[in-house]
């Protein structure tokens, strides 16, 4: 049985952030979950997509987060308590149906979770979402701890059933990928079918029903702030006239500090826990009992601004700071030392720093950034895609996923990405206003998740590119989740459809299509010159199963190849395609039989045919 | 109780995470307080992974620069790279066994002399232990139990609230069955690789 459905109530585990707001989400009753993977929030939907398989709650992988809402929302409007999650960047594709949801509501509870990246570990920006709450009207919860995340996650669910709206669960990567010790809680039963009412005066938004429902929206926003005033998340703790206001980690990283400073008979905390709408009297009162403020919260002046609106009210003028050249900034993460530096400067508080050493010394060690594994078949298109373009001016927009790590030298295959399906959007601009041969590329999930109607726009606007869609039959970079290309039965899953990309290209009017192997690398070379002569949109598939996934299929026997004493030196493989499995010993090359799958994309670019397998030695 | 703070740092698929794993357990079994946070976003693409233990009665689960008590490298340009977390009071402990990325096969950058690199690290910490445990992992059984042999030096040290024999425990309930003998024999062979250091 999946650790997370355990009936242990009392027990205590170790879990990761993730795999705790998923328990929380089974406390809960969720009984419905849908979502697109996206770092940090991915080990939510694996562990509730896992849980699916042995009960019956029902999960799905979505084509992308607007489509996944919109599910969501279809079950939560007939009764059922639903969950979908998705990184911060994925709200932005869901803002659409999120927004006038929010006006319609939800008969059964439903959280939305959104994975914000401080600091960007893994994202193309640092968007702070509690501002999805104040543009939607929908409240908004954060947790500070893993413990609480699971807690809290339960009561995201009361509270939206209780409001009839959707509750936004906020949380930075430092709760996703944070691990603590959980205590589990009893398990509400699912209800795991509804039924819809009709109503269509209430759900569907022409001009007239949403001039009422706003008016509605508004009276829950004044509920939830009510709720929000003695809400059990929203605390203060400590005593002294020195006020610090925090959120999410930040709170964390505060107690240590007050706790190391050694200022508890000074200062007091008061942690917000339900964020959005503001808990306008708590604050106020708050704030009249201390001499200063300082609010610490991760990203943009969120609570800043509305503290400072409720002093103006109150007509309160102590200092309150937080967002500052010399205090707060709203780049990146925070981290303990900082936030004790900052509170000890700000009240003026006894402080010695830790010593960091000097390392003034240190010779410069060489990177390690992240690459594409040995044998990467994205790599291989490159070489070929790069090979069949030599002499062109090109600009080549890109998209999101392993395959975005083509942008590094040597293969250097990548100029433009600001988002999902940008790659094949963008191309249709930068063809029309440059003279530039334009060559994209963008992977099977993307492809799906919102390059299809960039690409119709392209036949439709008659526009002149060449996509490469980069079909490895998996959503590799989040940690190998299925998309409507792929066939279930690897998953050894069964009721499933399949979507043909050859077909689907095809069908939209694509003139010039073809299907690539990348190992065969002269052949791959020849077919996608065809493709970049072609006038108008062309679209090669270059079709080959991600290596890292074929090898936890066991789908892949490694045959290893070596560099036999045939090698000159030249070093065209190293140079060109770099695949990790090289190193140099003695200035010669090398290739690690552990990490090379037998990809034999070297062997063939190699002049002196020196890259033999193994085996034959 | 006290607050105990540990880095580890390896190259992604050195399973570290599997070793912050067994020490938060065995942490749980030990009713000692523990939380820690991951960085692994892109581990599997060989990146670098690092892990944030921080033992006793703290709420943060990152650990600033300059504040580890213990920093374990599993690879040893990879333990230089984070000394910054380090401070003089530090103990360091690194595996000396190099896995050079693979900018140096490029020719972008040229790894670090191994005994410079362990001169440098001895000037900026307490302590240095030092030693190949590749090599014994590979005594052990397999490459893989590198994990646990930096889990038993660490162990040795004595600088974190756990016992050798919660941290076994562990072992034997948290890690495959059919890899629970090789992974107590490296841990007892970094445990002896820690006291000759
Ligand atoms: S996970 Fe798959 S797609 Fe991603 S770099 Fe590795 S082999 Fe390539």
């Amino acid at each position: 049985m999946h650790k997370l459905l355990t009936e242990q109530p009392g027990e205590k585990m170790i879990l990761l952030g993730n795999e705790a707001i998923a328990r929380g989400a089974v406390e809960a009753g969720v009984a419905f979950a849908t979502t697109y993977p996206g770092t940090p929030s991915s080990e939510i939907s694996l562990n509730l997509f896992q849980m699916s398989q042995e009960s019956d709650l029902y999960f799905e992988y979505g084509t992308n987060e607007k489509v996944a809402l919109e599910v969501a929302a279809g079950a939560a409007n007939s009764g059922l308590r639903t969950m979908c999650m998705m990184k911060h960047v994925g709200l932005n594709v869901a803002a659409d149906p999120l927004m006038t949801l929010a006006y319609v509501g939800v008969t059964g509870g439903m959280v939305i979770l959104t994975a914000d990246d401080p600091f960007m570990f893994s994202s193309q920006n640092e968007q702070d979402n509690r501002y999805y709450g104040k543009l939607s009207g929908l409240p908004v919860l954060e947790p500070s701890s893993v413990e609480e995340a699971k807690n809290m996650i339960v009561y995201a669910f009361d509270l939206s059933e209780k409001l009839q709206k959707p509750v936004i669960f906020r949380t930075t990567t430092r709760i996703n990928h944070s691990t603590a010790v959980v205590t589990l809680g009893e398990t509400k039963p699912r209800v795991t079918k509804g039924d819809f009412t009709k109503d269509p005066f209430h759900y569907v938004t022409v001009p007239a029903v949403s001039r009422g429902l706003h008016v509605t929206l508004l009276e829950k926003m004044a509920e939830a702030e009510k709720i929000a005033e003695t809400c059990e998340y929203n605390f203060i703790n400590g005593e002294g006239n020195w006020g610090i206001i925090c959120n999410g980690v930040s709170y964390n990283y505060a107690v240590d500090a007050i706790k190391e400073l050694d200022i508890s008979d000074k200062a007091k905390i008061l942690r917000i826990g339900f964020s959005f709408p503001m808990p306008k009297a708590l604050i106020t009162d708050f704030l009249k009992g201390c001499e200063k403020v300082l609010v610490i919260e991760e990203g943009e002046p969120f609570m800043e601004e509305a503290v400072k609106a409720f002093a103006q009210d109150a007509g309160l003028t102590i200092s309150i700071k937080g967002k500052d050249d010399e205090l707060f900034s709203r780049l990146y993460e925070f981290n303990p030392a900082m936030v004790r530096e900052r509170i000890a400067k700000y009240f003026g508080a006894a402080y010695t720093p830790a010593v960091v050493p000097d390392l003034s010394d240190v010779p410069e060690i060489p990177q390690r950034p992240p690459n594409l594994c040995a044998g990467c078949s994205h790599r291989a298109t490159f070489y070929a895609v790069k090979k069949a373009a030599e002499g062109m001016d090109t600009i080549c927009p890109t998209d999101i996923g392993c395959y975005t790590l083509g942008f590094m030298p040597p293969l250097s295959m990548g100029d433009f990405v600001i988002c999902m399906g940008s790659s094949v959007s963008t191309s249709c601009g930068f063809s029309k206003a440059t003279d530039k041969k334009v060559i994209s590329f963008i992977g099977d999930s993307t492809f799906f998740h919102s390059g299809i109607t960039g690409l119709v726009n392209a036949v439709f606007n008659n526009h002149n590119f060449t996509l490469v869609i980069l079909d490895n039959s998996i959503t590799a970079m989040t940690g190998h989740q299925p998309n409507p290309g792929v066939n279930m039965d690897y998953f050894n899953l069964s009721g499933y459809g399949q979507v043909s990309i050859e077909e689907l290209v095809k069908s939209l009017g694509v003139k010039h299509v073809t299907t690539v192997k990348p190992y065969r690398v002269k052949k791959s070379i020849a077919a996608i010159k065809e493709a970049l002569d072609y006038q108008g949109v062309s679209v090669v598939i270059s079709q080959e199963m991600c290596t890292l996934y074929a090898k936890s299929l066991k789908k892949l026997k490694a045959r290893p190849f070596y560099v036999s004493d045939k090698c000159k030196n030249h070093r065209d493989c190293i140079n060109e395609i770099a695949c990790p499995a090289f190193y140099l010993e003695d200035e010669k090359v090398k290739i690690d039989p552990v990490s090379c799958v037998g990809c034999m994309v070297c062997a063939q670019i190699c002049p002196e045919n020196a890259i033999l397998p193994l085996k034959s030695e | 109780m006290d607050i105990t703070r540990l880095i580890i740092v390896a190259v992604g698929g050195q399973g570290n995470l599997l070793a912050s794993r067994v020490l938060a357990e065995a942490a749980l079994l030990s009713d000692v307080p523990v939380r820690m946070s991951e960085i692994h976003g892109m581990a599997q693409r060989g990146g670098v992974v690092e892990s944030a233990i921080v033992f006793g009665d703290a709420e943060s689960t990152i650990i600033s620069d300059g504040e580890a008590d213990l920093l374990v490298g599993f690879e040893p340009s990879e333990t230089l790279r984070a000394l910054n977390k380090a401070n003089s009071k530090t103990t360091v402990i690194t595996n000396l066994s190099p896995l050079p990325p693979f900018t140096v096969a490029i020719g972008k950058g040229v790894y670090p002399d191994l005994n410079e690199l362990q001169d440098l690290i001895r000037a900026k910490a307490s302590k240095l232990i030092a030693f190949d445990a590749v090599a014994l992992a590979k005594d052990a059984g397999n490459v893989l139990a590198v994990n646990m042999v930096l889990v038993g030096a660490l162990i040795q040290t004595g600088i974190l609230p756990l016992t050798v024999e919660n941290v076994k425990e562990t072992i034997r309930t948290k890690t495959k069955k059919a890899f629970t003998d090789m992974n107590l024999k490296a841990f007892d062979l970094g445990f002896s690789a820690a006291e000759r250091a």
